[in-house]
């Protein structure tokens, strides 16, 4: 191999096990919050610019959330910290994207092993239809072929992160899809956690979920965040104060890409925000 | 037209809980029914009085006045004027626009009637000219090397065992080659972006419009004109597999389009490669649809008759080897004896197409099944299966019992 993996567990504070040549035990490796440092992003699909020059870091084991009104590149940004955003045809970007210092563009950088340290919860709940509870939480495992040696514990430990696991524990044989909308979105919490990521990326988690699930979804992020990076989009104001830490306001003006107006601690962003965009946007005067 | 208003009963009103619990009343019944399934009694009259004169009217047209003769001519124009005398009455009784959704109404019923009457005029009939000269046994165990049509009980020697095995066999490689190129094509298609894709497409789309003796003939002349090979089942499997391809590789295509976008991007996220996700999340899903599209595609080419003609050739005898020799097919047992001045040609033709159409409708029965394994599993453990998919619904005999799945 003459690639360099990613090194995420520079900071475990466990003794790092013994590594193997491929690097695999980065997979299994005690999970160590990852820090993120977005530098001078810029994001097209096609000729058109949507995203202008984001410069932006999720600190260790926080939570950032990202809010903005639609459209202004929440999500688009968001794609681009875990190298999903190539995968739309036509989709191009500038600028770098370091975890723990590693650029993750870098050449050499595969966007699997990115994707592995760096996990992502989507607006919808997708479980695999055609996979068990516990096979959706093994799922990670399966694909990138690592033998979990307690398998039955890491679903336990998993699904009792994302909070589901008394909900469940009697039909884990049952299918992902059998389960209610709140529900679904905790396994597919549970599933991203599985494959011990750095960093776990959320787009609007529970915007399509009813009120009581969503705080069930607050919780467990707020009960995993020590251990994960948590970077959250979300709509709802009172969300971002619940559970962020850190608060970045996207705004993209009239026909112009989406750009970060004001970032920092949540309570100074809803409390005394420097720029009078982002009190307006926080107090509901837009978007 | 009046409408009839629910009457309370007065014995609801004064019972215990009256203050609590209101009756709901009846539904009202709307004016003008809109669905063709909606029939007040003035319409069903209308329809029986428009059915009865035009039957007459055509009837002293056809007998009467001229000499007009032959069923058909005669439905068509009762039809005709049937669906006239509908719109005139429906008019002058109520109005011309319910005349017109009347009409509309009845002729979409009567296309669907039509299809329906025709399928199972189709199966039964051929059940009738075949079921009572059967003789079971020697139909499936013997083959037509004995044949002597003249003597009186010439079917209690010879039977179709030969043309059963051959299909069998012929469908079945033809299935095993075909299938996976077809579905591998439908994962190129739908899941890898690329310039090629638009090529293939076109490609496999023109290709489901070859001829299929065109199929057989190109078979037969660029291995049997050449003797690189002799006629032969296996030639047979080859000019199958044209005609399976193409009809495949677009319907398992489209049954992998309808997979969500979510899925696939909720495995790259984890870090799937793409072959993975095509392999452990997006077939697993398209499952019982895939394998619709994989029965329904046999279920098409066991009936294929003119692709065997120069490849199978056809058989009297038994020949088990589907890769050296003449074999006999189903399709060809119909086609050579149906043509005989003969009745026991003639019957064991209509044996033979009742055996034919046996078997598609097992393979019909077997996709409905197999696509409703995991449900059943589901079924089991008391969950809620996941939704079926619309094409087997829409291709296959069986009902789907939604009540069955609730339980
Ligand atoms: N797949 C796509 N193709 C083309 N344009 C897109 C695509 N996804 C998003 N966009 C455009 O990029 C801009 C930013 O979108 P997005 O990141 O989804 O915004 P947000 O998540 O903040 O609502 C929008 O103007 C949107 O129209
Ligand atoms: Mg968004």
């Amino acid at each position: 191999m003459t690639t360099t993996p990613l090194r995420t567990d520079d900071m475990a504070p466990a003794p790092a096990p013994a590594r193997d040549p491929k690097g695999d035990h980065l997979r299994l490796a005690g999970s160590a919050a990852g820090e993120i440092e977005a530098e001078g992003v810029y994001a097209w699909f096609g000729s058109r610019l949507v995203l202008e020059n984001v410069t932006l870091t999720m600190e260790r084991s926080k939570v950032t959330a990202l809010i903005g009104p639609s459209g202004c590149g929440k999500s688009t940004f968001l794609r681009i910290l875990n190298r999903m955003h190539e995968v739309v045809p036509g989709a191009q970007l500038a600028g770098t994207v370091g975890l723990n210092g590693v650029d993750i563009y870098g050449s050499g950088q595969r966007a699997m092993d990115t994707r592995r340290h760096i996990g992502m919860v989507f607006q919808k709940p997708n479980p695999f239809p055609a996979m068990t509870i516990q096979e959706n939480v093994l799922a990670g495992l399966k694909f990138s072929r690592s033998q979990a040696k307690h398998r039955d514990d890491l679903v336990e430990e998993m699904l009792t992160k994302a909070g589901l696991w008394n909900e469940v524990k009697d039909r884990l044989g049952s299918l992902g899809g059998a389960l209610s909308g709140g529900q679904q979105q905790r396994l597919c919490i549970a599933r991203s956690l599985a494959v011990r990521p750095s960093v776990l990326l959320m787009d609007e988690p529970c915007s399509a979920l009813d009120p009581t699930s969503t705080l069930r979804i607050e919780k467990t992020i707020q009960d995993i965040a020590g251990e994960v990076t948590v970077v959250i989009v979300t709509h709802n104001m009172q969300q971002a104060q619940r559970v962020s830490d850190f608060c970045a306001f996207f705004l993209a003006e009239e026909n112009k890409p989406g750009r970060v107006v004001e970032a920092g601690p949540t309570e100074l962003m809803f409390g005394n925000p420097a720029d009078p965009r982002t009190a307006d946007y926080v107090n509901g005067q837009f978007g | 037209m009046s409408i009839d208003t629910p009457v309370r009963t007065p014995g609801a009103a004064s019972s215990a809980d009256a203050e609590t619990t209101v009756m709901p009343p009846a539904p009202r019944r709307l004016p003008s029914a809109i669905r063709p399934g909606d029939f007040s009694s003035t319409d069903v009259a209308l329809l029986a009085f428009s059915a009865l004169s035009s039957f007459f009217l055509v009837w002293v047209a056809f007998y009467q006045i001229t000499s007009l003769s032959g069923v058909l001519g005669f439905l068509v124009s009762w039809f005709v004027l049937f669906i006239a005398m509908t719109w005139i009455s429906t008019a002058q009784v109520i109005e011309r626009q319910v005349a017109t959704d009347r009409v509309v109404a009845t002729l979409v019923v009567s296309a669907a009637v039509l299809v329906v009457g025709l399928v199972l005029f189709i199966v039964l009939w051929v059940a009738y000219k075949a079921v009572p000269s059967i003789h079971w046994t020697s139909l499936f165990t013997k083959d037509q090397k004995n044949f002597q049509p003249a003597s009186p009980n010439a079917l209690s020697t010879v039977g179709i065992s030969e043309a059963i095995v051959g299909t069998m066999e012929q469908v079945a490689v033809a299935a095993l080659i075909g299938v996976p190129i077809a579905i591998t094509t439908a994962v190129f298609l739908n899941e890898v972006k690329g310039r090629g894709v638009k090529l293939v497409r076109t490609v496999v789309t023109a290709m489901s419009g070859t001829p299929s003796v065109v199929a057989g003939v190109f078979i037969y002349s660029i291995f049997i004109i050449d003797h690189i090979m002799n006629y032969s089942g296996f030639a047979a499997s080859l000019a199958l597999v044209v005609i399976l391809l193409p009809s495949v590789t677009r319907v398992v295509e489209e049954v992998l389009r309808v997979v969500p976008s979510g899925l696939r991007e909720a495995s790259l996220a984890l870090g799937a490669p793409e072959w993975r996700t095509t392999w452990s999340v997006v077939l697993p899903t398209a499952r019982s649809g895939v394998v619709t599209a994989v029965l329904l595609g046999v279920a098409r080419i066991v009936g294929e008759t003119a692709p065997l003609i120069f490849t199978a050739f056809g058989s009297q005898v038994m020949n088990w080897n589907v890769f050296h020799g003449a074999q006999g097919a189903l399709p060809i047992v119909i086609y050579s004896d149906v043509r005989q001045a003969n009745q026991s040609f003639l019957d064991l033709a209509f044996q033979a197409g009742f055996v034919l159409m046996s078997l598609v409708l097992v393979l019909f029965v077997l996709a409905r099944l197999f696509s409703r394994v995991r449900d059943k599993d589901a079924k089991k453990r008391g969950d809620l299966p996941i939704e079926d998919d619309a094409l087997a619904r829409m291709f296959l005999p069986v009902p789907m019992e939604k009540s069955e799945n609730l339980s």
